[in-house]
């Protein structure tokens, strides 16, 4: 079986043309993106005013209760309302990008609010103190602030995406899902396979691009590095004191074994 | 409403595949949980390992895991023990941190209290980080189940029967009460879920009762 798989991988025939496997890790990509960049447009802007005036949370709860909501059930009700309205060849992809983009609002949405919602008011306050303004307060400290739980709101939201993009492949969509949807109804268990493989090799790297991205977009003060050698400087100095003082012993030493010579 | 009249017992046979395919993985998910999130608690080595490696589990998409699943355990691909391993992987994936999290958010100071009125190692474990921890677990379980709730349904893709069928069937055959009466089973049955993990939850922490 595996035999199988791995000849279906590396068949040249499979890496070009519309079918091959760049061309539909691209439209998984391009699909995914999309819907990412939409439902961050609406989610950031709504998160950071629900979390900043403390108003119409109803939004939040509402967002997440349609998590409950079954994906596949989701997609095929949009599909099969839409989906006739549409004639063109965009027939499929408007429906599944709009139910993408309603599956990624709402980790990208709560991981905001919670993000805006709890930072400290003394943060703020000394913000305010400083002299910034509303706007300034926003984005040069809240934002930052609430980076950590905002991104890995993105973070889940872009699995969540790339997932149910496999599963659109049912309503005719492009991308990876292709070879699973297509493989099942022939039977085809190495082209199932394959692309259940790539498919989660895509969401492997996805992930860890994002997990890196958090990394190094969140600032160092609020990851405790910062403050690890700002509140400890004797224990710095100390290591620091002892590093220096160890390079030195063996010249030390040296000088004893030559003054023994002597 | 009269096609669910004229079918509520094939829709109640396919609830109860449904809550089999979502709850028994959950059962023992929790099963599993408990021991591994103690050990990423207790050595910390292990806990950024734990922790991630469940982490990766929930990266890799329902329905591939489903079509994975029969390569790694040598079954046919319509076994239904594909599904009730694939979801008993996603569960763990959710439960083992918070396990862990939440044996790690009993106060240091009743702790303290516990090992100076003589509790040791299992049975302050048992008796007391355990039950503390109730309220965190429950709230994972509750994430869990949901979540379980609504990826079962994937699997009506590769041909397993339950409420997923529903939908898959509805849109084929473009018959939009089929895909409502999907989408609310499923909906309701999560519902189900969560009420019964919050009355559970609530039965074994009478002291929560008390403080508020």
């Amino acid at each position: 079986m595996l035999n199988s798989i791995g000849g279906w991988l590396t068949d040249p025939a499979h890496w070009t043309g519309p079918n091959g496997i760049p061309q539909r890790v691209l439209e998984h990509l391009i699909y995914s993106g999309i819907s990412l960049v939409i439902a961050a447009l609406i989610a950031i802007p709504l998160g950071v005013i629900v979390g900043h005036s403390g108003r119409a949370k109803w939004t939040v709860s509402l967002a997440n209760s349609l998590r409950a909501v079954p994906s596949l059930g989701l997609l095929f009700a949009v599909a099969l309302w839409l989906g006739p309205k549409i004639a063109s060849s965009l027939a499929y992809v408007i429906p599944s990008v709009i139910v993408l983009v309603l599956l990624a609002v709402p980790p990208i949405l709560s991981g905001t609010y919670a993000g805006i919602q709890g930072v400290d008011p003394a943060a703020r306050d000394a913000a305010k103190g400083m002299g910034m303004r509303g706007g300034e307060v926003l984005r040069k400290v809240e934002l930052p602030c609430a980076l950590p739980l905002l991104l890995s709101g993105v973070r889940s939201a872009t699995l969540q995406v790339i997932a149910t993009a496999t599963i659109a492949a049912s309503i005719s969509l492009g991308g990876l899902g292709r070879y699973l949807i297509d493989g099942l109804s022939v039977s085809d268990y190495a082209e199932m396979a394959s692309g259940a493989i790539l498919v989660a090799a895509l969401a492997l790297v996805m992930d860890g691009i994002l997990s890196i991205v958090q990394r190094t977009a969140v600032s160092p003060g609020l990851t405790g590095k910062f403050r690890n050698t700002r509140d400890n400087p004797p224990v710095v100095t100390t290591t620091a004191r002892g590093d220096a003082s160890d390079p030195a012993s063996p010249t030390d030493r040296a000088d004893d074994q030559r003054e023994a010579l002597v | 409403m009269t096609w669910v009249a004229d079918h509520i017992g094939d829709i109640l046979w396919y609830a109860g595949q449904h809550t089999l395919l979502a709850g028994i993985p959950l059962i023992i998910g929790l099963i599993i949980a408990l021991p591994l999130g103690w050990v990423a608690r207790r050595y910390s080595k292990l806990y950024g390992f734990l922790i991630a490696g469940s982490g990766l589990l929930y990266t890799i998409p329902s329905l591939a895991l489903f079509i994975l699943m029969p390569l790694i355990l040598g079954t046919r691909i319509l076994d239904t023990l594909n599904v009730y391993v694939a979801m008993t992987l996603y569960t763990l994936a959710l439960l083992v941190r918070t396990v862990a999290d939440g044996l790690g958010a009993v106060p240091d100071s009743t702790r303290q209290a516990a090992v100076a009125m003589g509790f040791t190692g299992m049975r302050r474990l048992l008796k007391v980080d355990l039950p503390l921890a109730v309220p965190v677990i429950a709230a994972g379980l509750r994430v869990a189940a949901v979540s379980n709730v609504s990826i079962v349904s994937v699997a009506s893709l590769v041909g397993f029967p339950q409420l997923g069928y529903y939908l898959t069937d509805g849109y084929q055959r473009t018959f939009p009460t089929e895909i409502i009466v999907g989408i609310v089973g499923c909906v309701l049955l999560a519902l189900i879920f969560d009420t019964v993990i919050r009355a559970g939850a609530w039965a074994i922490t009478p002291w929560q009762r008390v403080a508020r």
